[in-house]
């Protein structure tokens, strides 16, 4: 077949913008004077000539600022020292060439196939650069050399490149491969390690001994299949079996030491998160699916429920920044749209733990990218994949750390609502039965994200498996979550689930425990590329798609629907209820398992646990001028604006934000979190936040966690969710907690993570809000050759809340002068691994508490009360940094001055103690002086501490005694705090 | 007699919920319709009064932003939407939307040509940006905007940037009185760098109309305004004298 190429770039008069060339600058160390950028189509199929001016003219380019010509033609005619062209790689999705192919056959009105536009990108620079630097652009900014091919050519060595390699796929032959597992101890073992397959050794045991069996092998004969097991049922085996689909060490049997204490934990869920949960739904009817879907679902109101989830997407985002944190928002929310019946997914979050952007280059472990490299990454993958679903990411943060330089974290979540009632049915449950079929939704099937489960339950070396990558397209997801609630409504389905980590081996195996069976027939699956083999068929994690379970009277429908809205479907198989997996290839079968092998033969791990309590030494700092420290902790990247990177995301499409992200008189200031009004005719809302402090697991990871999620309610309560009406979910991102060669300290980060379990328990039961989902990630850590580094054990917690009134929220900032300040909530000597002691790299003292929960939460519960009376006109959260950080946002967010007194805080504590000291559990705000009377009655004396007042100067005052230890321009501090993390 | 509103949907199109609810709280009766199901039976669209386009990232702004929708529309249901226009029905897109009406010659069309001569190009910051700033109404001799002066409203957009193909057609835009909303700097007016400019628009230009002020496209959204909580400092009391949803209820009033 003929191949054409057009090429479009904009006009003379029309310069692009050229920050690339910042991006080059700033993480390739090299100054190029100037940038211009082709963008070519390189197409397949025999055209008329019309037809190509048609589609150079009509589709590809906009005549109004744009040229085009046929052909390779821009390389001869443009001025510049040398070029690069990037493209995806075979074989990766190219989501511009499948647009184009379809934008082709709308305007010639034929079919054209999907794989028969490759995009590519021509960047022409100018400027003295070595070979050496050219190679540099090219792989450290302007491609993943994973996902995309470049080449670097000038007008002497231009040569064009081959798209469309005519190399035919080797037809499947062979089915299967059967895997004999009669060998030895390692010879199993490495079977494990060659399949990325993430055994262990008495896991592979236990599957042998399956095999062994007289009923299993008996029947095994008689279907005509080898009696040891195939390559598939291996994979299947695999995945169901992964840390990440069946969360093993969560479920283990755990020896826990504590002192002179020793107790036997039978599973770390059943234990501390879920008989929390169960003891509080005794209370909640609010309560409607707990920990047995994709999302748990919490009454709204009388018609509509709502659901929420939060994944992390570490490993892909280590290797694939942009594609790994993309797929990992657009998995999620998969998760929601396949919660119940389905609901639709009306928020995201986002939570980033990096290393520090301002990293030295020879500090970044070898082998992984810069974190201002992943940073940039992962924030366009979670923009793209966000603002493209029309999702509006309303609460998020950004955390740093050295830790991280080992794995970011990324924390992808997202709320969805569905109406309670679907046909008459509960929506927030699932009708699959028997003979129901098996249809795939949405995007088709490749090579990409194979192992995605399993290699995320392993190490991130430099033999990370590159297929392990995936790339997502929001916009046929998008097609796709329209389309099955579409169907939804129709009555058309009787149950979904999506396609995440382990692909169809993992969603059909989970949906085939509703009726007790499920049969596939591997070659029906849509394929974007011949060449798969079964195995791969089924563990794919090719993105964007849905597992429906479609009752065969409503098949026609469903299908013809899904033709309408371009989104391709296709049956795959039917559920059944012989207890039985059992996959065919092309009539021969290649996969039979017993399902209650499947989901419950895998063997309880067994693992030790033993805590050391950190000695906590007071101690405090030399420093004397306060001014000076304060303008420093602004000015850290923890602690400073991130408003330049938050407002790249939506974050208001579907008009639901009423609390923004960024608030205040010139919308600029920190948010404590999001609520959103759901709908126009009624004021009831939600309110969205989060809590996240890695660092005190320096000390104490009970005290980590609870500090999350004490901060996560506290916002909740200060925007004004109702106390009796909140819900969590826990994201818990660890190290290896499993003691071994390569984790010698394993039982000491198995009790870290004892102790942040029961926080979780203890703390959630003292707030009454239990977590209706969770995840885990367990293997946080980078190693290559002696070194290693494990990321801070780390909790988040987010919280979510229904606001009775939206009308009655209260933002953080002050308002006007002549405002009374208070902080609500006692102060104590609490700077270890503080943002101030870690600025000072001072690593004793004592960490941040949660104390009393019980008592905390009934003053939690009077804020819910001044926020209903309308008694406060402010109130934000004390975290990072402690008063003085809080105050200081309240003050230059709002334009307002203040000048206050620290002497009404506990008197025997220090200045420094006062201002930087992060206790938890605390709240500044302002009061009118006509309310004061009222709101000193409703939060009662003994929690209060008057501070001071609002001014109308552009000052920050603070004084201790007679001396003044703060007196600081607003302007100045803002700017500081506005102007740190921007590069 | 009841105003119908056809919002059309599908291929990555998504704040289509949203301008419903603006044209429901408006008095309209408001249908959201797949573009797919218009191509398939196009005379449903003579039964509406009032045809909108809404924001959303269709076929991911993959090419250009709202190329391929327009495409879609221009080879199959063109004619129906011209005898829409011409019949002096109200037309809006907003933000992907205006992209789309504007790509496919709605807007400006001079001499009632259809030929587009005006684009929609990559902000100048070289990203996309949510970000809330006011337009001044230029020239209301369009219905959509009758009695409105300024607003308040966000942008959401990476893609906003409004270019003329030369000077003559900006020129041709202002004499003709289609330049319908500004970006303005309430402070100092005299300053329209970003981001009182947020996108780096030809003369500011938000919004323009066709000659006739029918066909209305911008690329701020009005529909995400639609009641006060959602105005970024309400909480300190703040209430504009006109809200987003001002302008559907001109459209809506404009029948009635």
């Amino acid at each position: 077949m003929k191949s054409t190429r057009i090429e479009v770039k904009n006009r003379p008069e029309f310069p692009e913008d050229s920050s690339i060339l910042k991006t080059i600058k700033e993480d390739a160390h090299i100054i190029i004077d100037a940038v211009e950028t082709v963008k070519a189509y390189n197409l397949q199929g025999d055209f008329k000539e019309n037809e190509i001016n048609l589609i150079r003219n009509d589709l590809l380019s906009d005549l109004v600022y744009q040229e085009n010509k046929n052909g390779w033609s821009y390389y001869q005619e443009l001025d510049y020292n040398f070029g690069v062209e990037v493209a995806y790689k075979n074989g990766v999705t190219d989501n511009v060439g499948r647009t184009t192919a379809q934008g082709i056959s709308y305007i010639l009105n034929k079919e054209i196939n999907f794989n028969s536009v490759r995009a590519s990108t021509m960047y022409f620079f100018k400027g003295k650069v070595t070979e050496a630097e050219i190679k540099k652009i090219a792989e450290k900014v302007l491609c993943n050399t994973l996902i995309e091919d470049y080449y670097i050519f000038n007008k002497d060595s231009f040569k064009p490149v081959e798209y469309f390699k005519t190399a035919q796929a080797p037809e499947i032959t062979e089915y299967y491969k059967g895997i004999d597992l009669n060998v030895t101890d390692e010879q199993l073992m490495k079977i494990s390690e060659d399949g990325v397959l993430s055994f262990s050794l008495e896991e592979m045991k236990i599957i042998r001994e399956y095999y062994l069996s007289p009923i299993v092998s008996e029947a095994r004969k008689n279907l005509g299949l080898p009696a040891s097991p195939t390559d598939i049922e291996l994979e299947l085996f695999a995945q169901t079996w992964s840390e990440h689909c069946k969360h093993k060490i969560f479920a283990a049997d755990i020896e826990y030491k504590n002192g002179s204490e020793t107790k036997q934990i039978h599973s770390l869920f059943k234990t501390y998160i879920k008989d929390s949960a169960d003891k509080l739904r005794k209370n909640r009817k609010d309560l409607l699916s707990l920990f047995k879907d994709n999302a748990g679902v919490v009454q709204f109101n009388d018609e509509y429920a709502y659901c929420v989830k939060a994944e992390t997407h570490n490993s892909p985002s280590a290797l694939d920044p942009y594609g790994g944190a993309m797929t990992g928002i657009v998995g999620v929310n998969r998760d929601i749209l396949g919660t119940g019946m389905g609901a639709y997914p009306i928020y995201n979050t986002d939570v980033f733990c990096f290393g520090s952007p301002f990293t030295e280059d020879e500090n970044v472990p070898e082998g992984l990218m810069h974190p201002r490299r992943i940073f940039r990454g992962v924030h366009r993958g979670v923009k793209d994949g966000g603002n493209e679903s029309g999702i509006p990411t309303v609460n998020g943060s950004i955390t740093f750390d050295e830790s991280f330089l080992g794995k970011p974290l990324v924390f992808c979540g997202t709320g969805g609502i569905l109406p309670l009632k679907s046909n008459g049915r509960d929506a927030y449950e699932k009708y699959v039965n028997p003979g129901d079929l098996i249809v795939m939704c949405g995007g088709l099937i490749g090579k990409d994200g194979i192992h995605g489960a399993t290699f995320s339950s392993a190490h991130l070396t430099e033999a990370s498996p590159t297929s392990a990558v995936q790339i997502g397209d929001p916009i046929t997801q998008k097609k796709m979550i329209d389309f099955t609630l579409e169907a939804r409504d129709l009555g058309l389905y009787s149950g979904l689930t999506d396609n995440g980590a382990g692909g169809l081996g993992s969603s059909v195996g989970e949906m085939a425990q509703f009726t007790d069976g499920a049969t596939l027939y591997l070659d029906k699956c849509p394929l974007k590329y011949p060449g798969l083999k079964p195995w791969e068929i089924l563990i794919s994690e090719a993105q964007e798609r849905m597992t429906i379970a479609v009752p065969k009277e409503s098949i026609d429908q469903f299908l013809a629907l899904a033709k309408r809205r371009s989104v391709d479907c296709a049956v795959i198989g039917e559920f059944t209820d012989n207890g039985t997996i059992q996959c065919y290839y092309k009539d021969a079968i290649v996969c039979y398992l017993d399902l209650d092998m499947l989901h419950e033969g895998n063997p309880k791990l067994q693992l030790k646990a033993e805590w050391k309590e950190t000695v906590e030494v007071k101690v405090s700092s030399k420093e004397t001028d306060f001014n000076l420290m304060l303008k420093k902790l602004l000015g850290r990247p923890n602690v400073a604006s991130k408003e330049s990177w938050v407002r790249i995301y939506d974050h208001e499409v579907q008009a639901r934000t009423v609390n923004k992200p960024f608030t205040g008189k010139d919308n600029d200031g920190p948010s404590d979190g999001a609520v959103l009004k759901i709908f126009p005719h009624s004021n009831e809302g939600l309110a969205v936040t989060h809590g996240i402090v890695p660092r005190y697991s320096k000390f104490d990871t009970f005290q980590m966690a609870a500090n999350a999620i004490d901060e996560a309610v506290r916002q909740a309560i200060i925007l004004g969710a109702d106390p009796d009406a909140l819900v969590g979910l826990d994201n818990f991102c660890w190290p290896d907690p499993v003691e071994s060669a390569n984790t010698p300290d394993g039982k000491y980060k198995m009790a870290q993570l004892v102790r942040a379990c029961e926080a979780v328990h203890d703390i959630t039961i003292a707030y009454n809000c239990p977590c209706i989902s969770g995840k885990d990630s367990m293997k946080n850590d980078y190693r290559k050759g002696s070194k290693k580094i494990s990321v801070l054990p780390t909790l988040l917690f987010t919280a979510t809340g229904i606001v009775r009134d939206i009308t009655k929220t209260v933002s953080f900032y002050f308002k006007k002068p002549e405002q009374l300040i208070y902080v609500i909530g006692d102060t104590r000597a609490e700077l270890g691994a503080s943002e101030y002691f870690e600025m000072l790299n001072i690593k004793e003292g004592a960490v941040p508490k949660v104390l009393n929960p019980e008592e905390t939460f009934l003053v939690y519960k009077k804020i819910a009360k001044l926020i209903e009376k309308r008694l406060l006109v402010s109130a934000h959260d004390l975290s990072d940094g402690g008063l003085s950080v809080a105050l200081s946002e309240a003050a230059f967010s709002g334009n307002t001055g203040a000048e206050i007194s620290l002497d009404a805080i506990s008197s025997h504590l220090s200045v420094e103690e006062k201002l930087f000291s992060e206790t938890p559990s605390r709240i500044l705000v302002t009061v009118d002086k006509a309310k004061n009377e009222e709101f000193l009655q409703v939060i009662g004396e003994k929690n209060v501490f008057f501070l001071g007042k609002t001014t109308a100067h552009d000052m920050l005052v603070v004084k201790s005694g007679s001396k003044t230890v703060i007196n600081e321009k607003l302007s100045e501090l803002k700017s500081i705090w506005k102007n740190s993390l921007t590069f | 007699m009841s105003i119908k509103t056809l919002i059309l949907t599908g291929y990555g199109i998504n704040a289509e919920k949203e301008l419903k609810w603006a044209f429901d709280l408006a008095g309209s009766e408001t249908d959201i319709i797949h573009l797919e199901d218009l191509i398939e039976n196009k005379s449903i669209l003579s039964k509406y009064n009032i045809l909108g386009f809404a924001g959303g990232f269709s076929f991911g702004d993959h090419i250009a932003s709202g190329k391929v929708f327009a495409n879609l529309i221009k080879y199959n249901v063109f004619e129906d939407l011209k005898k829409f226009i011409d019949s002096g029905k109200l037309v809006i897109g907003i933000c992907n939307g205006f992209q789309v009406i504007t790509k496919l010659g709605l807007l400006p069309s001079f001499d009632n040509s259809y030929e587009p001569v005006v684009s929609l190009t990559a902000n100048d910051s070289g990203h996309f940006e949510d970000r809330w700033v006011t337009v001044k109404v230029e020239n209301n001799k369009s219905p959509w905007l009758h009695g409105i002066d300024t607003l308040y409203l966000p942008v959401r957009h990476g893609e906003g940037k409004l270019i003329t193909r030369d000077s003559a057609t900006l020129e041709r835009l202002k004499k003709n009185g289609q330049v319908a909303l500004r970006y303005t700097n309430k402070k100092n007016p005299d300053d329209m760098s970003y981001p009182h400019n947020p996108n780096g628009s030809y003369y500011d230009i938000a919004g323009i109309t066709n000659e006739a002020g029918n066909v209305f496209g911008l690329m701020p959204h009005p529909e995400a305004y639609y009641c006060n909580e959602l105005h970024p400092n309400w909480t300190e009391g703040v209430i504009e004298n006109k809200i987003g949803l001002d302008i559907f209820k001109n459209a809506v009033n404009y029948f009635k």
